[in-house]
């Protein structure tokens, strides 16, 4: 479903993305795990369409579609979800509006038919019950004078809405606390099938106690290092990130 | 110039022809026409108007020249609906037209209600309440004045008069329609005048519209005055054509404890100038300035705001915000004054503009006077772009970039909308609103013959479910 072939990134001339690869194929759940500052959030933005970032090397395809053909909404409504670390707040836009809009472009651009108001409203009723929302969001911006948790919860419920087929959830789990962790874990959960892929980017193993992923990729300085099964996880929390340092600075030594 | 005042002389004697027959204030046109010629119309070096100079405007070399006229008599009476019939269904206001200069009646020039409430022409108030109108009317110092308060008090032909007597709550609303429809290039100068009594209530709707209009020039006054405890809702929607010159002048004078609330809606003119002067005279007054703007093309919007809190323990809060795209021009420029003696004086202001395009100009100029020593005073002003951030965000969601500016942008204007107190002026502001900003509302919107052309949404966005 998404195949990254040596992907090379960078910012204002100062590379960050080193020669990525990594393949998810449709039903998986994919990991991907490292310390602050190694890249897991450019990775999501760049697939996310974020303009400031300019590739410089290697290819990304969706569906066999070369990514960086599509626009940043065309991206959305081919089925790609990024859910952010930091969610904007646009004060003035509710969140019903926002989510018809998007929903009925998507809709749209799929060939279906756009949802009608009641419709809509009762397909929010139920999506909301997934993350445990309870507020009226017809009354609220979106994001706006949110908490860290709600935030979160509000992305997994666009999630909900749009029901991507591939959705890459950048550091969902920070900011959350134990109980909220569990709601939006929970969320994520009830939207796997067969037929999606989720990438799940997060630095403690915490998180993957509740989303299992079925591989664990390692991102340290621009390249996936490592990859293994839901145990490495489990290795890394143990050993902690010094490990993967050493080894890879080994190896570096090594090729040289 | 010197053509453009020879026009105006030669205005002013027609005017002073007729005056005998229809408006018996002589000594007003005289004392006016006297001011003008010493005034002259304003230039680009005085302050107030070095942000778009209107003696440009007005002196615009036609090819072959063609004078301003004044229509000296009221069109030949025909059913209003015929020329113009407000868009909005059952906006349930109780309406009063004006049309070239003149106010439109059957046989009525003036309405006396069951409550005492009287509507009507201005002329035929002053013949038939003359105490009633001279303790109010030209009330507004017009040495201290610019040039154009001169020239109205010199030519104007006709108004409406409001009068509201004491303790009565008018339901409903009373629009005002100012129409010109004429192929001629016409200069228009009405004087109206709001008076509402004590402990009473207003809301007054005042509709700016154009049907045909060739290179119109209106200057307008409207004085307003709130007796103890009164309260007056004040709605200026204007929605002209580009070749039009508009200038409201608008003076406020609030007793004590009264209310005023102005919102004052521009979607489309060719130069519009809404001068706002506010006289927090008693104690307890309460004033809010509203305003909103859509410019677009080369279209200009002046929004001059003046409020003088002379006394203490008045309250007075501007919020105005506009958008410009294309080469349009705005200004806004609020001038908040404290005298020396107006403690606990609360006056804040706000103003906030978005630029869609790097060709658009717009100032804003806040101007805080403050002689007391304990007041609340603050200012806000801002020019900006549509949140890119927040336009990344929404188009991640598979939104496309022309939805997602039309989201931020409706947000942003939805604001002064939803302070709108009639409900179906609300709803139809909103949709005058999203159909502005995606260039579907033309000027043309307004009159039967719907020549805009429409460029349908691609999704319609359900304005209903917004935040308020």
């Amino acid at each position: 479903m998404l195949k990254i072939q040596n992907l090379h990134v960078s910012i204002h001339g100062k590379e960050i993305l080193k020669g990525i690869n990594l393949e998810v194929k449709r039903g998986e759940v994919h990991a991907i795990m490292g310390p602050n500052g190694t890249g897991k959030s450019t990775l999501a933005s760049v697939i996310a369409g974020k303009e400031i970032f300019d590739v410089t090397e290697g290819t990304i395809t969706y569906k066999d579609k070369n990514i960086f053909d599509l626009s940043i909404e065309d991206r959305a409504r081919e089925g790609i979800f990024i859910g952010f670390q930091y969610p904007v707040e646009i004060p003035g836009v509710s969140i019903t509006n926002f989510m018809r809009t998007a929903l009925n472009e998507i809709r749209t651009y799929r060939g279906l038919e756009p949802l009608g108001a009641a419709q809509f409203l009762r397909l929010m009723e139920e999506k909301k019950k997934i993350v445990e929302l309870h507020s009226k969001l017809s009354e609220r911006s979106v994001n706006e004078g949110f908490s860290g948790g709600e935030k979160k919860k509000n992305e997994i419920f666009q999630m909900a809405v749009l029901e991507p087929e591939l959705a890459i959830l950048d550091e969902t789990d920070s900011g959350l606390d134990i109980d909220a962790l569990r709601v939006v874990a929970n969320g994520v959960n009830q939207l796997r099938s067969p037929e999606n892929s989720t990438v799940v980017i997060t630095h403690y193993q915490r998180l993957l106690d509740y989303i299992v992923p079925d591989v664990v990729h390692i991102l340290f300085d621009g390249k996936i290092v490592k990859s293994g099964p839901k145990e490495l996880a489990m290795e890394l929390e143990e050993k902690g990130y010094d490990w993967i340092k050493s080894e890879y600075e080994q190896s570096k030594l090594i090729g040289k | 110039m010197e053509r453009f005042n020879q026009t105006i002389e030669k205005l002013y004697r027609e005017m002073i022809q007729i005056g005998s027959l229809q408006i018996p204030c002589r000594e007003l046109r005289d004392q006016g026409m006297a001011l003008f010629r010493e005034k002259g119309i304003p230039h680009g070096k005085m302050e107030k108007w070095r942000h778009k100079a209107i003696d440009t405007l007005l002196l615009k070399p036609d090819q072959p020249f063609k004078p301003y006229l004044i229509q000296t008599e009221p069109s030949p009476y025909q059913p209003i609906d015929q020329v113009f019939k407000c868009e909005i269904k059952n906006i349930g206001t109780i309406s009063y037209h004006l049309l070239n200069g003149w106010y439109v009646h059957q046989n009525k020039p003036l309405d006396v209600w069951e409550n005492g409430v009287i509507v009507g022409s201005i002329n035929a108030a002053y013949q038939q309440f003359p105490e009633l109108v001279k303790k109010y009317f030209n009330q507004l110092n017009p040495e201290k004045q610019d040039g154009l308060i001169a020239l109205n008090q010199a030519l104007f032909t006709d108004g409406v008069f409001i009068y509201v007597p004491d303790n009565v709550v008018v339901e409903t609303p009373i629009q005002i329609v100012s129409l010109v429809d004429t192929l001629q290039k016409l200069m228009i100068q009405h004087h109206h005048l709001v008076i509402v009594g004590k402990n009473s209530q207003l809301s007054l709707v005042h509709c700016n519209d154009s049907v045909h209009e060739e290179n119109s020039f209106i200057n307008n006054i409207l004085e307003i005055n709130l007796e103890a405890n009164a309260q007056l809702h004040y709605y200026k929607m204007e929605n002209k054509d580009a070749q039009s010159i508009l200038v409201n002048n608008t003076f406020v004078n609030q007793a004590a404890d009264s209310r005023f609330t102005s919102n004052m809606i521009t979607f489309n003119c060719g130069y519009v100038r809404n001068s706002l002067e506010v006289h927090l005279n008693e104690e307890g007054a309460d004033a809010n300035l509203y305003g909103l703007y859509l410019v677009d093309r080369k279209q200009y919007i002046d929004n001059q705001v003046n409020v003088i809190h002379h006394v203490p323990h008045c309250t007075s809060n501007q919020i105005y915000k506009g958008i410009a795209d294309d080469e349009a021009g705005a200004n806004f420029s609020g001038h908040i004054y404290v005298a020396k003696d107006a403690q606990q004086t609360a006056a804040y202001q706000i103003n906030r503009n978005i630029a869609l395009t790097d060709e658009a100009k717009i100032t804003t100029r806040p101007f805080l006077e403050i002689y007391a020593d304990d007041v609340k005073c603050s200012h806000g002003a801002t020019i900006g772009q549509l949140d890119e951030n927040a336009m990344f965000y929404l188009r991640t969601r598979g939104i496309c970039l022309r939805n997602a500016r039309m989201l931020l942008m409706f947000a942003f204007a939805n604001e002064i909308a939803n302070l709108v107190l009639i409900e179906k002026l609300r709803e139809r502001l909103n949709d005058m609103i999203k159909r502005r900003l995606s260039g579907e509302l033309t000027i043309c919107d307004q009159c039967m013959m719907n020549c805009a052309d429409k460029e349908n949404l691609i999704y319609d966005i359900d304005t209903t479910r917004l935040r308020s």
